[in-house]
């Protein structure tokens, strides 16, 4: 049985996180939210290596890294063996988005679609961090990174995030959520939920980086909560692919999300480009009509 | 008991009887006889494991260092473009120390896309940290997988293992083997117990990265963990032929090379032909022996050395080629083994992408040593470069 182990840490202090790391908050959420009946799978990136330097490590439940593109794939034949042995382990893996939505693809599709028993968490950063802020299949329009420069004829990123939940709900998985370190409570019961559904399930999490996307580390939940209120991080779940609870908000325009961060700065220094902030808030647009996240006001009194 | 049967079932057997818990692999040619067989083991309940049918190669092997480090003893087999497809696996497994036993039906590396037999695949992988052993017929081939099991997981080692043998050559061939009972191999090879496994009970971590302080002292261990195998191999392999009858404790076999003036070095199936062509020779007159690899690594180094303390001349047979360098990996490793030595040492390039090999070709092979010519491929056909 998955146990909630909400008074201990099973991520330990000492790591070498950023001050301000949303994934490291992730981390101590997701570990705590899993309980000490875990096995955690990581990829390489950044969490790996933050929280792994031989001999000193940040986990206080079983922990594996094999490579950056087979963390569904050890987990796999974790799943495996645990089984054979009669054992009854929980198995969380914990990987970044460029592990998951770019070079693991093949190893989640295979995982996925042969429905072993794991809660996959994807730590949603947006970029290569740990290589240096390269762009991801994660990186949201316009973000400019080092492999997407904004530059003289380039507004940095040139397409919007792939769409992993949708994908990995194809796939037949029958728990999918999203969701955000600036709600621990939320996401601390998705994991839960994810831990206690039989079959493969997935929650990406929403974790800002004060160093790839240019801001003050006491800056990381407010931030990561102006992406869900202006629409740019839907936060959902869905159960058996259907979406069963969304978090609605009273929207506000993109452009507060965007001007916290360095990483848009090019789209209001030196001046404002308003074709491209308006394409931005059409993908957040499209994002409250898709998944209905508009707390929709009462009309008021004459 | 013995059974004539197909190269690919033997070993199937074989690894039946290993008792693995989790079977992890993706279909290649001529690999796929041994994972069709275990699948059917499985669905009839045969074998009492968990067999993923994984996407690809990658995950194959991936599967199996997970389930590996979580306490269960794992197998995998596959070949050519399928080894090379988890290349950065089989680094991984080794550098984690987990026992994995993969085998693998050798065939030459595309382009050109070739399914025949050649032993580029495995031998290009030389260096990830892998015990090699290589069979010359259907009997080694199934022998030496429990050969492998015991000594990758004996602590002194735990180290992953490849079991080569000759795709197509052994695995498509019938021939009759001695087939082990349950009961006889369940007392060569007891039930794996790691030292250490994932445990919730007893949190570990495994796989953690290494700074410039530790990193050396990471591969050193390997290293050692190379030597202390031959150890093993030499105690586990005379423990097999005390048991069974087939004496496994010597990482080199020779053939007829006590009083040899020009000494054959081979690995895997083309052996069989050597001898052959060896008994022609010395009927004629010529004083020819083999000596066989059936270990690459460890690499009888100093076993070389000796038994080739007094020939005239050394001819090594490739069926792999090391691009770029004198030859084939056999002769760079053998010339290294021999250095200090005057005896001369030439290689033979043949068999690539399943060209045959035939007497003919052996008895050429020592006619041209005898002349000191080498460094070479042997039966080009040169009309058509």
């Amino acid at each position: 049985m998955a146990e909630t182990c909400k008074t201990c840490e099973l991520f330990d202090a000492g790591h070498r996180a950023c001050g301000g790391c949303g994934a490291a908050l992730a981390a101590r959420l997701v570990t705590k939210a899993a309980g000490t009946n875990t096995i955690v799978v990581s990829s390489t990136g950044c969490m790996e290596v933050f929280s792994t330097p031989y001999p000193e490590t940040a986990w206080k439940v079983p922990w594996i890294h094999s490579l950056f593109e087979n963390a569904a794939a050890v987990a796999s034949g974790i799943e495996a063996s645990l089984k054979k042995q009669g054992r009854k382990e929980k198995i969380v893996i914990m990987a970044g988005d460029g592990a998951t939505f770019d070079i693991g693809m093949i190893s989640i599709s295979g995982a996925f679609e042969r429905g072993h028993d794991f809660t996959y968490i994807c730590y949603d950063n947006e970029a290569y961090m740990n290589t240096g802020i390269q762009r991801s299949g994660a990186t949201p329009y316009d973000a400019s990174t080092t492999t997407s420069p904004a530059g003289s004829q380039s507004f940095g990123n040139k397409r919007p995030k792939k769409d992993m939940p949708a994908i990995l709900a194809a796939h037949g998985a029958p728990y999918v959520a999203t969701a955000s370190i600036a709600y621990p409570a939320d996401l601390m019961q998705k994991v839960e939920k994810a831990i206690n559904t039989p079959g493969p399930c997935y929650v990406q999490v929403h974790a800002p980086c004060c160093t790839g996307w240019g801001f003050e580390g006491e800056q990381t939940i407010a931030i990561a909560k102006l992406a869900i209120e202006t629409g740019l991080w839907p936060n959902f779940e869905m159960v058996d692919g259907r979406i069963t609870k969304v978090k609605k908000v009273v929207r506000k325009p993109v452009t507060e999300y965007l001007k916290t961060q360095k990483r848009f700065r090019h789209l209001f220094k030196p001046k404002q480009q308003d074709t491209e902030i308006a394409a931005i808030q059409a993908i957040a647009d499209r994002n409250a009509e898709k998944y209905s996240l508009d707390i929709k006001l009462p009309p008021k009194k004459e | 008991m013995m059974e004539i049967t197909e190269g690919s079932h033997a070993v199937a057997e074989a690894v039946r009887l290993c008792r693995p818990q989790v079977v992890s692999a993706y279909p290649i040619t001529p690999q796929t006889h041994i994972v069709e067989a275990l699948a059917d083991f499985v669905a009839n309940g045969k074998l009492d494991a968990e067999y993923i049918t994984v996407e690809n190669e990658l995950s194959a092997l991936s599967a199996c260092v997970g389930a590996s480090a979580a306490g269960s003893r794992t197998y995998s087999a596959t070949t050519s473009q399928g080894l090379m497809l988890m290349a950065e696996v089989v680094f991984n497994a080794a550098g984690m120390r987990m026992p994995i036993v993969m085998s693998i039906a050798n065939r030459a590396m595309g382009a050109p896309l070739s399914i025949w037999n050649d032993m580029q695949d495995s031998i290009a992988l030389r260096d990830a940290g892998w015990l090699h052993f290589y069979a010359e017929d259907n009997q080694e081939a199934t022998d030496l997988h429990f050969l492998a099991y015991k000594v990758a997981e004996d602590p002194s080692v735990q180290l992953p293992a490849l079991v080569c043998f000759d795709g197509f050559i052994l695995s498509h061939t019938y021939e009759p083997v001695d087939v082990l009972s349950q009961e006889q191999v369940d007392t060569y090879l007891p039930k794996y117990a790691p030292a250490e496994r994932l445990d919730a009970n007893d949190p570990i971590s495994f796989g953690m990265y290494a700074t410039p302080e530790y990193y050396l002292e990471f591969r050193y261990e390997m290293n050692e963990a190379q030597k202390k195998a031959k150890a093993a191999i030499a105690k586990y392999g005379k423990e097999f032929g005390t048991l069974f009858g087939r004496d496994y404790s010597s990482l080199i076999e020779t053939y007829r090379l006590d009083d040899a003036e020009t000494a054959i070095i081979a690995m895997g199936s083309v052996c069989g032909t050597v001898k052959d062509a060896i008994d022609e020779m010395r009927e004629a007159g010529k004083k020819v022996g083999l000596l066989r690899i059936r270990v690459f690594r460890p690499f009888p180094i100093e076993e070389i050395a000796t038994a080739l303390a007094t020939v005239k001349r050394i001819a090594i047979l490739d069926k792999n080629v090391s691009l770029g360098s004198r030859g084939g990996a056999t002769a760079i490793e053998v010339r290294d083994a021999m250095y200090g030595s005057t005896i001369p040492v030439k290689g033979y390039i043949l068999g690539l992408g399943g060209r045959d090999i035939r007497k003919k070709d052996i008895k050429e092979i020592v006619a041209l040593c005898e002349k000191g010519e080498g460094d070479q491929f042997i039966g080009l056909r040169k009309e058509v470069l």
